[in-house]
């Protein structure tokens, strides 16, 4: 700092006045104009792609579009007819179902790995750090027919394991089944995902910490539990607000799984599935806008409900 | 390490360091446990795509069948309704890399701009970007839809790249590898030098943030790789759609069962293919990927 506001004065006494009158203009181009210049290409995207069409979506829900009659600004009735809408909350309601227990799964497990993978006493560290990612490369496109295949009746991986035991086969893709098995391709896919952000924030902790903490005679567990876990707690909440957004827009893994079990993947099995498909099968853009928008308002508030709860706890 | 402790002979240590050994055994037998459950269905995935349809569905899925049929599977998956899977991998790779190389560009020239330069709005501006992590990108598929079909963008590949260009989280990850890595002196050192801001951007900061930007690049890679919502919703011809959205199409009709001509084996192949190149790419990139979100993750 010091030796940087040398070099400065040093140039100026150089320079003279013509420098310093285009010191002037610089230091406006400097602080306004080259900032901007440089965000330009992220903002111009983000207006493009974030908030004109967040915009656009929050104008279209005010609107219906009839085949006879035309569009007509219809106020706050999509929303009352999404709030009444069964099928939307029926979704709702699944996915708060998935989420209450695949997060905490998924995230305890990516938790442990991380560190147990960060103390002493796991060997070939990193072949297990990127056995768990791996998941995390293919496309849930792939995984969820990856699994199709294994979970499906008469041809896949466990029915032929429980037909070899003479067990009753699984039922994986029926009414009941079929949440778990969506939380497992999940929990399969974004699980080496999770524990790499916690990992990277476990490897950021100044090694100091520990020292202090183990001539102190802490234990492996006591250093996890009580300067590891703290100060990866920003890295939990990230992966946690993530999930949340994540499982609230489930789409992939249930569209994939419908060719395999149409009768149990209705259109409205997921709430996004459901806007899509009001969307695009139904041809109801209006209303579609507003299921999104409601969708959106759960997922926001889902995220800072917990992100209040807890910059709560942690601050009692 | 356990052999030394009780070597000394001291009970309390000798206790600790046998409870030590057993629970080690625990530990990586739960973790082989996993590795086990993350890496079978892959190993499925590999044998799978060696078998006939019929070997598929009749002899065991862990083992290779009665005949080895890799060769002939991917032969069919290349030659399949005349050769559009190569257009599938080659638009895949296209997308990916296009939306990659850009996001990761513009995310560190305003990752950058965040953490070097202060000036009015800075705050609120990077609020906003952090605040539309929180947004579901879904809450935006329809009118992104109905925007890009006003514009006439919806079947070209610019439907599917521009959007992706749009990446937040790279923006807050450059922002922090860039006030980590990148010391002040630097840019005033090469400012005194008289080197103009953009020499300054393209020769000294991108060099000193390069594992950042790898980092940001490769995650985007994979985003626009793997993405399947964006391209189902604006492109509808099967030239134009991307690896994902083809092996779909392709397994609901071999779901489908009834006349269709596609075979689960097929299916398989092709998704064994589509995973290769970004496996490899992980294990390869694996150092860059990993110091550049160590230093994100000091404030994540």
């Amino acid at each position: 700092m010091q030796s940087n506001t040398t070099v400065q004065v040093d140039r100026r006494r150089g320079g003279g006045s013509p420098t310093r009158r285009r010191g002037i203009g610089r230091r406006f181009l400097q602080s306004v104009g080259l900032p901007y210049l440089f965000l330009s290409p992220y903002l111009v995207l983000f207006a493009v792609f974030f908030i004109v069409p967040l915009l656009y979506a929050l104008h279209l829900s005010l609107y219906v579009t009839r085949l006879v009659g035309g569009t007509t600004f219809v106020g706050a009735d999509n929303y009352k007819q999404v709030f009444q809408d069964s099928n939307f909350w029926e979704g709702v309601r699944r996915m708060f179902f998935f989420g209450i227990f695949q997060v905490p799964i998924m995230l305890g497990l990516a938790l442990a790995f991380g560190l147990l993978l960060d103390g002493g006493s796991v060997r070939f560290k990193t072949l297990f750090r990127l056995g768990f990612f791996l998941p995390y490369a293919i496309p849930s496109v792939v995984a969820a027919l990856l699994w199709g295949y294994l979970y499906g009746k008469g041809f896949g991986l466990f029915d032929y394991v429980a037909n070899w035991a003479h067990l009753p086969s699984p039922d994986f893709l029926g009414d009941s089944g079929m949440v778990p098995s969506l939380a497992n391709i999940v929990t399969w896919q974004w699980t080496g995902y999770n524990m790499v952000i916690i990992y990277a924030a476990l490897k950021a902790i100044p090694i100091d910490l520990y020292d202090a903490a183990t001539v102190d005679g802490a234990s492996g567990w006591q250093i996890a539990r009580y300067v590891k876990l703290p100060l990866v707690l920003p890295a939990i909440m990230l992966t946690t607000i993530f999930s949340i957004i994540g499982t609230l827009q489930l789409f992939n893994e249930p569209q994939i799984m419908n060719s395999l079990a149409p009768g149990v993947i209705q259109d409205h099995y997921t709430p996004n599935l459901y806007a899509y498909n009001v969307a695009f099968t139904n041809q109801e853009f209006n209303y579609s806008a507003a299921i999104s928008f409601v969708l959106g308002t759960v997922a926001f508030l889902a995220s800072y409900v917990f992100m209040l709860v807890v910059s709560r706890r942690s601050a009692d | 390490m356990a052999a030394k402790i009780s070597d000394t002979g001291r009970s309390p240590r000798d206790r600790s360091a046998q409870g030590f050994w057993s629970r080690q055994t625990l530990i990586m037998v739960f973790m082989f446990l996993f590795l086990i459950y993350f890496i079978l269905p892959l190993f499925w995935l590999v044998v799978s795509s060696t078998k006939t349809d019929a070997d598929l569905f009749a002899t065991f899925g862990l083992w290779f069948g009665d005949s080895f049929n890799l060769f002939t599977n991917i032969h069919s998956v290349f030659t399949r309704d005349g050769g559009v899977y190569r257009e599938w991998l080659w638009n895949t790779a296209y997308y990916a890399i296009c939306s990659a190389a850009g996001s990761a560009f513009i995310a560190t020239l305003a990752g950058y701009t965040f953490a070097k330069f202060r000036f009015p709005g800075r705050n609120v501006i990077f609020s906003m970007v952090l605040g539309s992590i929180l947004i579901p990108l879904t809450a935006l598929a329809v009118p992104t839809y109905l925007l890009l079909n006003n514009i006439g963008l919806i079947n070209t590949p610019l439907a599917v790249i521009l959007p992706s260009l749009v990446n937040p989280f790279g923006v807050y990850l450059m922002r922090i590898y860039t006030e980590q890595s990148l010391p002040d002196e630097l840019l005033d050192a090469a400012r005194v030098d008289g080197a103009n801001e953009l020499r300054i951007f393209f020769s000294v900061v991108l060099r000193i943030v390069a594992p950042g930007f790898v980092t940001v690049l490769l995650f985007s890679f994979v985003g626009t790789w793997n993405n399947y919502f964006l391209p189902l919703l604006v492109l509808s011809k099967p030239d134009f759609y991307p690896l994902t959205v083809g092996l779909a199409s392709w397994n609901s009709l071999a779901s489908g069962g009834g006349g269709s001509q596609i075979l689960f084996s097929i299916v398989l192949t092709g998704s064994l293919i589509a995973i290769i190149p970004l496996m490899t790419a992980f294990l390869l990139l694996q150092r860059y990927w990993e110091s550049g979100l160590t230093f994100g993750g000091v404030k994540a």
